[in-house]
C-alpha cells in the first residue's frame, strides 16, 4: 500500500473541523444522535467475550446489559459507524498518499517503549472512557456541539489531565 | 421534521448504511485533519501544535450553531436529540483519567480508528489497549456502581444552567472559541516555532479570520432567530402531530380514564390545568393541580418526560380548550402518552353526577355548554371523583332527599351508582424510542 510519492500536508485544521462539525450536524440531522466511537468498542469487546464466555457475560451486570442471553451485541448502530469510519479514514489516507504500515513515536523513545505506552495509554483511554460515558467523540464532540453541561465539564477535564500530565511524560514526545 | 427513526422508516441495510457513511465522513475528516498521527496529537499538549483543539473545537461550535439554527427554524426537533445525559462527577473522573491515557497514549478511541485505518502500528496497538480498558471497566464497574451513576443531572444543557437563551449561549461559545483559536495560534508561534513572545504577531491567520467571520455571522442569525416557543413548534411539526385532535384520537372518554385508574398496569397521572378555586371545588381523585404555564418549564417537564412507557398523563381543563393548548405545547416538547380527557370536568359531572344539592347545572354566561355550580367546594370527596371505587357506590348522599340516579342501582343508604359507559378506547401506551448516541 505504500507509494513512493510523498504524502501530502493535512488539511487546514479550521477546514477541517468544519468538516467535521458539518458531519456531526448531518448525524443529528438523520438520526438524532451524535458520533462516537468507544461505545462501539465496548459492544465489540462484549460481543468477543461473549464467544469465550457467555456465562461470565450473563452474570456480569455491564456486559449483560449489552449481550446478556438472547441479546446480541453486535446488532449496534454504532459498530456501522466504527466501520465507516476506518473506511472513511482509509479513503482520506489513500487519496493523500498517507496509508503506510508505519509506526509514530516521539525521537527520544524506543519503538518497545512506544508499543507499551500506546497499549496501557489505550487502556486507561478506554476506562475512562467508559466511566465517562463517552469518548472524545461521543461525549466531548457530540455533547459538547447539544451544549450539555456534563459534555463540557468532561472536556474541560480531559485537557486539564493532559496538560497537568504533559510535563512528567515530555520523554515520550521530545 | 428531523430527526428520523431510520430502522423504521428505512430498514436495517439502509440504516446500516446511514450509520456507515456518517461513520465515513467521520473517519474522512479526522484523517484530513491529522487526527491519524500521534505526532501531531500529542503536541497539542506541549502547545506546539494546537491542531486537535482547532478541529475539535471548529467542529463543536459549526455544529452546535448549525443546530441551533436547524432548531430555530423548525427543521429539527430538539426533544428528539439525544443529548449526553449530565453524571457530573462520573464525567469529570473519566475524562481527568482520558487526559493521562491521551498523553500517554497519544490517541483517543475515535483517532486511533484512522490511525489503524492508515496502517499506523501504534495506533492498531492503541485500539487493543483500549478494548482491554472497555473490558477492564466492565469488570470492575460493579464495585462502585454507586459512583458511577452518582450526580445524574440528566438532560442538562448549558442555556439552561446559564438561564441564557439558546441562541445567545450558541454565541458565547463561538466567541469563546474563537479565542481559544487566537491564543492557540499565538502558542503556537512561541512554542512550535520557537519565537520569542516580542517577535509573536497578534494578526491572527487568514483561515481564523474566515472562519470566525462566518462562524460569528451565522451566530448572530440563529441568536436573531430565537427558538421556537412549544405552540409554534407544535405549529412545525405538520399535519402527522395535529392527526390526533382532528380526528379525536387524542380525547379519551372518562370511563377509559376510570377503567385505567383501576389497572394495576398502568400509572395514571392526571394533571387538572384549571385555577385553584375551581379545582377546591371539585377535581378528579388523584389529580394534580398544575399551572399550565409552569408546566413547561424545566423541572416539571422532566419529570412529565421521566415518566415510564407504562404511565399515562391526562389533562383535564373546565371545557377542552385548555388542555388541548397544552396537550399542543406539551407533545412538542416530546411529552408521549399524553392525552385529553374528553369535555373536560363539565362533561365528567354529566357522567359522573354529584349529588343534586351540592352542584347543580347552569348555563354559562355566554350562552356556551352547561357547567357546574358547587355549594360548597367538594375537593375529591364526593365519590364522583372516584368512580372507580366500591366505595363510591355505596357512598351516603349529603341531600336530604336520596336521588338515585340510573339503573344498575345498587340499593342501600341513598346510594349512587352510575350506568356503564361504552366507549372507544383510545389509550396506547407506547414507550419512548430511545435516541442514544455512538457513545451512549
Amino acid at each position: 500500500m505504500a507509494t513512493s510519492k510523498e504524502p501530502r500536508p493535512y488539511a487546514n485544521p479550521y477546514l477541517a473541523g468544519t468538516l467535521l462539525g458539518v458531519v456531526l450536524f448531518l448525524s443529528f440531522y438523520t438520526t438524532g444522535g451524535g458520533l462516537g466511537a468507544s461505545a462501539a468498542l465496548s459492544h465489540i469487546q462484549t460481543g468477543v467475550l461473549d464467544w469465550f464466555a457467555p456465562a461470565h457475560v450473563d452474570r456480569t451486570a455491564y456486559f449483560a446489559e449489552m449481550a446478556g442471553g438472547s441479546r446480541n451485541p453486535w446488532d449496534y448502530t454504532g459498530i456501522y459507524m466504527l466501520v465507516g469510519a476506518l473506511v472513511g479514514g482509509l479513503v482520506s489516507g489513500l487519496i493523500n498518499r498517507r496509508v503506510k504500515l508505519e509506526l509514530r513515536k516521539g525521537p527520544n523513545i524506543s519503538t518497545p517503549m512506544r508499543v507499551v505506552f500506546a497499549l496501557l495509554g489505550g487502556a486507561i483511554m478506554g476506562y475512562g472512557a467508559r466511566l465517562a460515558r463517552g469518548c472524545t467523540s461521543g461525549q466531548a464532540l457530540s455533547g459538547g456541539a447539544v451544549l450539555s453541561v456534563g459534555s463540557w465539564a468532561f472536556a474541560l477535564s480531559i485537557f486539564a489531565a493532559g496538560y497537568a500530565m504533559a510535563w512528567f511524560v515530555r520523554r515520550l514526545w521530545n | 421534521m428531523a430527526p428520523y427513526d431510520l430502522s423504521s422508516l428505512a430498514g436495517t441495510i439502509a440504516n446500516a448504511l446511514v450509520f456507515g457513511a456518517i461513520g465515513f465522513g467521520f473517519g474522512f475528516a479526522l484523517e484530513l485533519g491529522g487526527f491519524g498521527d500521534t505526532r501531531k496529537l500529542a503536541a497539542q499538549f506541549y502547545l506546539k501544535d494546537m491542531t486537535v483543539l482547532k478541529v475539535m473545537f471548529t467542529a463543536i461550535v459549526v455544529a452546535a450553531v448549525l443546530v441551533a439554527g436547524a432548531t430555530g427554524f423548525g427543521w429539527l426537533d430538539m426533544s428528539r436529540v439525544w443529548v449526553n445525559p449530565t453524571y457530573l462527577w462520573p464525567g469529570i473522573v473519566g475524562g481527568l483519567i482520558m487526559g493521562v491515557g491521551f498523553v500517554l497514549g497519544g490517541f483517543c478511541p475515535g483517532t486511533t480508528l484512522v490511525a489503524t485505518a492508515t496502517l499506523k502500528i501504534d495506533g492498531m496497538v492503541f485500539l487493543l489497549g483500549a478494548l482491554i480498558g472497555v473490558w477492564l471497566f466492565g469488570e470492575t464497574v460493579g464495585s462502585y456502581e454507586a459512583f458511577f451513576i452518582s450526580s445524574n443531572m440528566g438532560r442538562f444543557t448549558l442555556p439552561e444552567w446559564l438561564g441564557l437563551p439558546v441562541g445567545v449561549t450558541v454565541l458565547l461559545v463561538v466567541v469563546m472559541a474563537l479565542l481559544l483559536f487566537w491564543g492557540g495560534e499565538l502558542a503556537e508561534q512561541v512554542f512550535g516555532r520557537g519565537r520569542a513572545w516580542a517577535e509573536v504577531s497578534l494578526r491572527p491567520s487568514r483561515p481564523l479570520m474566515l472562519v470566525g467571520s462566518g462562524l460569528l455571522l451565522a451566530s448572530v442569525v440563529v441568536m436573531a432567530r430565537g427558538q421556537p416557543t412549544p405552540a409554534q413548534k407544535f405549529d412545525l411539526l405538520g399535519p402527522e402531530a395535529r392527526r390526533p385532535l382532528e380526528e379525536r384520537g387524542a380525547f379519551v372518554h372518562p370511563a377509559e380514564v376510570v377503567a385505567l385508574k383501576n389497572d394495576i398496569n398502568v400509572q395514571v397521572n392526571i394533571l387538572d390545568l384549571r385555577d385553584e378555586h375551581d379545582f377546591n371545588l371539585f377535581h378528579l381523585g388523584g389529580a394534580r393541580r398544575v399551572d399550565p404555564a409552569a408546566l413547561l418549564q424545566a423541572g416539571q417537564l422532566k419529570d412529565l418526560l421521566a415518566l415510564p412507557g407504562s404511565a399515562v398523563t391526562f389533562l383535564v381543563g373546565t371545557g377542552e380548550a385548555q388542555a388541548v393548548a397544552t396537550w399542543k405545547e406539551l407533545k412538542a416538547q416530546g411529552v408521549g402518552n399524553l392525552y385529553v380527557i374528553e369535555g373536560g370536568i363539565d362533561n365528567w359531572l354529566e357522567l359522573y353526577p354529584a349529588p343534586s344539592c351540592v352542584a347543580e347545572r347552569v348555563a354559562s354566561n355566554d350562552g356556551g355548554p352547561a357547567g357546574w355550580r358547587f355549594a360548597y367546594a367538594t375537593g375529591d370527596n364526593l365519590p364522583s371523583a372516584w368512580p372507580e371505587l366500591q366505595s363510591s357506590r355505596s357512598f351516603r348522599s349529603p341531600c336530604q332527599v336520596a336521588v338515585s340516579t340510573a339503573e344498575g342501582h345498587e340499593g342501600g343508604h341513598g346510594g349512587v351508582a352510575w350506568p356503564t359507559y361504552q366507549y372507544t378506547r383510545k389509550v396506547k401506551l407506547k414507550s419512548k424510542a430511545a435516541v442514544k448516541g455512538g457513545c451512549g
